[in-house]
């Protein structure tokens, strides 16, 4: 049964005076257990938007229109209602902490479960994102893994307390393309089993293209273009869609060079 | 002048600037307001605030100015507290700065000398420095620098190695910049900063040190100091508190206003990161 | 007749973490002709990096020779070292991080020219502007601080100021991924560009294949701190024959436009 999970409604961000806005007059659904993909560039304000969804706006910045979730009922729980993967794996873990008390600590918290069986899940979480020796990585410390295995552990982090909606804010730009499409597929086939919906915010049209349901344009503060992702990309009625589409660059577009040196 | 205009927007800096102004004025115009040696006999002794015109603050045990020692105090406070903290400041970058580049053993060796004059005691190692050597004003700023450049050293030490590992510092080298340039083109100019917002705390406590030495009858005997009024207050401090608590409060202002500054400062300089996402 | 530029055989580095010692370099060797642009891609930690810092002799090597130029690279030190850096010069990934916090694009830029003396005192405002010009930046650029540019701006000041003392070797070390989409594609037909009007000779790092693609003659692929596979880039592309660079290929991401 797919209602709308939640609503923007003319949202506007604001950072400090007389600034121009980071968001302005957005309105976009985000229907419940799709995956979104929020495509912009920089200073598109996707970040603000993953920051404004989360709470995670700083102080003095003036929020105008509304949120509303009508998925919950009531205002988002950080945590167990929604959870957040952030683009730096290296900053978004605790470096003090053990990988297992990082990813035990949602579930303890949101789900009531004492520390045994919080760590009990954590593991359990350690071997759905794929990570190897999953009872080695719970005493280990976020510097003693890779990068990509360290971005694995914050979406364990992330969904530890069976949140209804998981924002990958960049999730995958620090990760080098091999890792980003491993990520990628994980990302899907956890949504999917799970039932979550998915917020996917990037700045690669394609690598979202291959697996998300919709996707929403940013520019310059506003929402350009939203639809299925099919759609949107084989007809873009922006011009600025159509720009992105075709700077993107794969093994099949043709090479800047000349093939032969001369 | 940019710095100057963010810090004169937070309110502490905007306070302890004018304090500070206030001195600099107070000291600057001391010979104008209360002409000829403040340490000669001007008038009655014990005279109390307000009561005679012709001396405001009233007089000591020994009929001399209070105010005019007041101000003249002022210069001896500022003139200590500035140079002694900028003798540590400079002491403290240039080792610091050697000890950051050279690392290994000279870097170690360096360190070790830092370790051993922060353990001792600041205002020990200055009471034991002037009470061996002399208590003329030049070795006066000699014994508080001594004791307060070691956190300078180190925290340039620390800025130094930060920087060093920067991607512009590995440009500069690249371009084939010689290494004297690098250190004080690209890496001095941007390690001042923190080092620059300690420099007000050394003020603010060699004033402290230089008003404690004259306290104990360390400091100079032929100059007005804010310690030695305070300290010549004390036999009389019951019938007339005001000998001591006036210099006090002075002393209490002007390290209040040391403080709002630097605070203010560092929140102007610190900005510098903020807005270029 | 030498045409070979650049010249690395066997070098290797390590580095200790711990009681392990990790290989980040195993005996490397490759080789660049003037004017060509050879493309070295890899994953994370494959050693690319490693590679490139070695290369502009901002870490040592444990073992293994360049030759730059027909001089033994790795033997200079000091002044000399100093004077040959003009001719190989490099543009890092991150923008910002790349200039001193304080300095204004002109100060920038005028650095390498003063130290090499690659023109006249009095010529240097000229070539300056002359630089910008090249790099598709307004001449008045110059009085503005690197901080007030973008990404993309910044990336084409760091891209003149390494071309400004004629390098014969530009290496660029992921130097586009830190770039929106639409912006990329212009810096890398500026490079192409600059190339073929130079003659410059590239080294171009990136884990993203299409890119590298994009720009390169000849491809090697690294993994492990190993080459595994190097060839024309086309041939690579089509037919990769390593583990590393099938994966490679398998992971640039494709839009997905028709209907399934």
């Amino acid at each position: 049964m797919s209602g709308i999970f939640c609503s923007l409604r003319q949202l506007s961000v604001t950072y400090g005076r007389g600034v121009a806005a980071a968001l302005d007059g957005i309105d976009l659904d985000i229907v419940a257990g799709e995956r979104l993909a929020i495509i912009g560039e920089s200073g598109s304000g996707k970040s603000t938007l993953a920051r404004a969804l989360a709470g995670l706006l700083p102080e003095g910045a003036r929020v105008g229109g509304e949120m509303l979730w009508p998925g919950l009922g009531h205002a988002p729980r950080p945590g167990r209602d929604f959870g957040v993967v952030f683009q730096d794996p290296g900053s978004s873990l605790n470096p003090v902490l053990t990988i297992g008390e990082q990813v035990a600590e949602g579930a303890r918290r949101h789900l009531g479960l004492s520390w045994k069986q919080a760590y009990v899940r954590a593991e359990e979480l350690l071997g759905r994102v794929r990570i190897p020796q999953p009872e080695k990585t719970m005493r280990a410390f976020p510097h003693q893994l890779s990068g990509g295995q360290r971005q694995r552990v914050a979406i364990a982090a992330a969904i530890a307390a069976r949140p209804a909606l998981l924002i990958a804010d960049e999730a995958t730009s620090a990760l080098d393309v091999v890792v980003q499409a491993e990520i990628v597929r994980l990302l899907d086939g956890l949504v999917r089993e799970d039932g979550m919906t998915l917020l996917f915010i990037t700045h690669d049209i394609a690598l979202a293209s291959g697996f998300v349901d919709r996707i929403a344009v940013f520019r310059n503060a506003r929402l350009v273009e939203a639809g299925p992702v099919r759609s949107v990309l084989s007809a873009p009625k922006s011009d600025y869609t159509a720009a992105l589409i075709a700077s993107h660059r794969d093994l099949a577009t043709p090479p800047l060079i000349a093939e032969v040196q001369p | 002048m940019n710095w100057l205009r963010r810090l004169l927007r937070t309110p502490e800096g905007a306070a302890g600037l004018a304090i500070l102004l206030i001195l600099l004025l107070a000291g600057l115009l001391a010979p104008v307001v209360s002409p000829g040696d403040p340490l000669r006999i001007a008038g009655r002794a014990l005279l109390a605030p307000f009561t005679d015109p012709a001396f405001p603050l009233g007089t000591d045990r020994l009929g001399r100015d209070v105010l005019a020692g007041l101000l003249y105090g002022a210069r001896t406070s500022l003139a200590v507290g500035l140079a002694a903290a900028f003798s540590a400041m400079v002491l403290g970058l240039c080792v610091g700065m050697v000890a950051g580049f050279a690392g290994g053993f000279i870097d170690e060796a360096l360190m070790r000398v830092v370790d051993a004059f922060q353990i001792v005691p600041a205002f020990l190692l200055a009471l034991a420095f002037v009470s061996t050597i002399g208590v003329s004003t030049p070795i006066i700023v000699l014994a508080i620098a001594l004791g307060t450049w070691a956190d300078p050293a180190r925290l340039t030490r620390a800025q130094v190695l930060a920087i060093r590992e920067q991607d512009y510092v590995a440009s500069a080298r690249v371009i084939g910049m010689h290494p004297a340039e690098i250190a004080f083109r690209e890496i001095l100019p941007n390690a001042l900063p923190p080092v620059l917002a300690l420099s007000a705390t050394i003020v603010a406590g060699a004033v402290l040190t230089e008003a404690a030495l004259s306290f104990l009858g360390l400091g100079n005997p032929n100059i007005a100091t804010w310690g030695s009024m305070i300290a010549e207050g004390r036999s009389v401090l019951r019938s007339a508190s005001y000998l001591s608590i006036i210099p006090g409060a002075a002393l209490a202002v002007t390290v209040l206003g040391v403080h709002l500054f630097s605070e203010g400062l560092g929140k102007a300089l610190g900005d510098n990161d903020v807005g270029a996402a | 007749m030498n045409d070979v530029l650049l010249s690395v055989e066997n070098l290797s580095k390590g580095f200790s973490s711990g009681a392990r010692q990790v290989a980040a370099l195993d005996n490397v060797s490759l080789t660049i002709a003037p004017g060509e642009t050879l493309g070295l891609v890899g994953a994370s930690g494959s050693g690319k990096s490693t590679l490139s810092r070695i290369l502009l002799r901002l870490l040592s090597a444990d073992a293994g020779s360049i030759r730059f130029e027909g001089v033994d690279w790795l033997a200079l030190n000091g002044a000399s070292l100093r004077r040959r850096r003009a001719r190989m010069q490099i543009v890092f990934q991150d923008p910002l991080a790349v200039f001193n916090p304080l300095a204004s694009v002109g100060a920038v830029l005028v650095d390498p020219l003063r130290i090499h003396g690659v023109v006249a005192k009095d010529r240097r405002r000229d070539e300056i502007v002359m630089l910008l010009e090249r790099v598709g930046l307004p001449a008045d650029y110059a009085g503005r601080p690197v901080r007030a540019l973008s990404g993309g701006q910044r990336q084409r000041v760091a891209i003149a100021r390494a071309i400004a003392t004629r390098p014969s070797l530009l290496v660029l070390d992921e130097a586009v991924s830190a770039l929106d989409v639409t912006v990329r594609g212009r810096i890398l037909e500026l490079l192409v560009d600059l190339q073929k009007e130079q003659g410059i000779a590239c080294l171009f790092i990136s884990h993203d294949l299409a890119v590298v693609r994009a720009v390169s003659h000849r491809i090697a692929v690294m993994d492990g701190g190993r080459i595994v596979e190097t060839g024309p880039a086309a041939a690579l592309v089509a037919a990769p024959q390593s583990d590393a660079a099938r994966a490679l290929v398998a992971a640039v991401p494709r839009l997905v436009t028709d209907p399934c």
